[in-house]
């Protein structure tokens, strides 16, 4: 692809603290790309940060949730004309440096979508038991559906081509995203991919998350999964 | 004709009324009232036609009948209810659409140059 168009969606909730360093850093190793960052109805001054390191700032009328939040993001990169969307998080956690890792792929063709994992290759991140467990639990059960190994689920750090971006500007869930996303993806007969890449932990590192929260969590999502097998698309 | 029959003809009959008269002021969507009618109609025959209340019960091994009339209300409060939260999903799914387009829309207005109310330092 020659000069593709390429931008960078950051879901952003409340981020003020960090969503500077994560602009520039991706101005810094990905300058040709553009930048929209999707404000959740934040009521901190993350809004007026990214406005002021110039990048589009696009703003919720209230808080809707990850999942509005990131198709607000692909509808944008849809009427845009993008080639390529990026999903970064806005606190930090997937480093700029590593954006070229899961785009190249979407810009050779190989394919849809390109998730970024941790746990493939050299990846250094050790996740709690219970996080770990969870996380293996819905490695099993995607990759059992879309019949490929995917062994980040949860990875919001990811890269869709411009099929992608049109699917998901008309259908993008609601609850639990990333995982979710991979399954109706899958039913519409789309690739996955994934590739290794290193991730920082959460600055801060104030997990909220107890045992018995994960596994509720986790039933949660596989609820979801099956809900989506179910569903028409 | 004992009190029973005569409380739950003079309830249904209420009920159908108030049905009526909240669509004909137009604050019940005939959309959203066909449920209603059915349910007060459906109570009404079965309160005036006791032979039908009685059929059924029989058939069915209902030994009270009257409570019969409890199962048929409770059905259709549970339908009802199921509609609402049919209804409640598609809006939700609606609100959605509709507050992703604002948010799209208040930028296209930015990029025009037109300064929007409730966007960016004069919000909260």
């Amino acid at each position: 692809m020659k000069n593709p168009k390429i931008l960078v969606i950051i879901p952003a909730f409340n981020e003020e603290a960090n969503i500077k360093g994560v602009l520039s850093a991706i101005k810094t190793h990905l300058p040709q790309a553009d930048t929209v960052v999707i404000n959740d109805g934040s009521v901190d001054s993350t809004a007026r940060i990214a406005e002021q390191a110039g990048v589009v700032v696009l703003n919720h009328p209230y808080n809707m949730g990850i999942g509005a939040t990131m198709q607000t993001g692909y509808k944008y990169a849809s009427r845009k004309g993008y080639d390529i969307a990026v999903q970064v998080d806005a606190d930090g956690q997937h480093p700029a440096d590593q954006i070229e890792k899961i785009i190249e792929p979407v810009l050779k063709g190989r394919s849809d979508l390109v998730v970024g994992s941790r746990f493939l290759g050299t990846g250094d991140y050790r996740p709690s038991l219970a996080r770990g467990a969870g996380m293996a639990i819905f490695s099993g059960v995607v990759s059992a559906i879309i019949k490929e190994r995917v062994t980040d689920t949860t990875s919001g750090f990811r890269a869709a081509g411009r099929r992608c971006i049109d699917f998901f500007a008309h259908h993008y869930p609601d609850d639990y995203p990333e995982v979710e996303a991979l399954v109706l993806l899958h039913k519409k007969g789309f690739s996955i991919m994934e590739v290794p890449v290193r991730m920082r932990e959460r600055g801060g590192g104030k997990s909220s998350i107890t045992p018995i929260r994960s596994v509720y969590y986790m039933v949660k999502v596989l609820l979801a999964i099956f809900v989506d097998l179910l569903k028409k698309v | 004709m004992d009190y029973f029959q005569i409380f739950s003809i003079i309830g249904s009959v209420v009920l159908f009324g108030l049905i009526i008269n909240f669509i004909r002021l137009g604050i019940l969507k005939e959309k959203y009232s066909v449920l209603w009618i059915a349910c007060s109609l459906a109570i009404l025959v079965l309160s005036v036609k006791k032979e039908i209340l009685d059929y059924i019960a029989a058939f069915l091994g209902v030994a009270y009948p009257p409570s019969l009339l409890f199962l048929v209300a409770f059905m259709f409060v549970l339908l009802i209810i199921l509609h609402f939260s049919v209804v409640i999903s598609i809006f939700h799914e609606k609100n959605k659409i509709l507050a992703q387009e604002i948010t799209l829309l208040k930028n296209a207005l930015r990029e025009a140059g037109i300064k929007v109310n409730g966007e960016g330092r004069d919000e909260k």
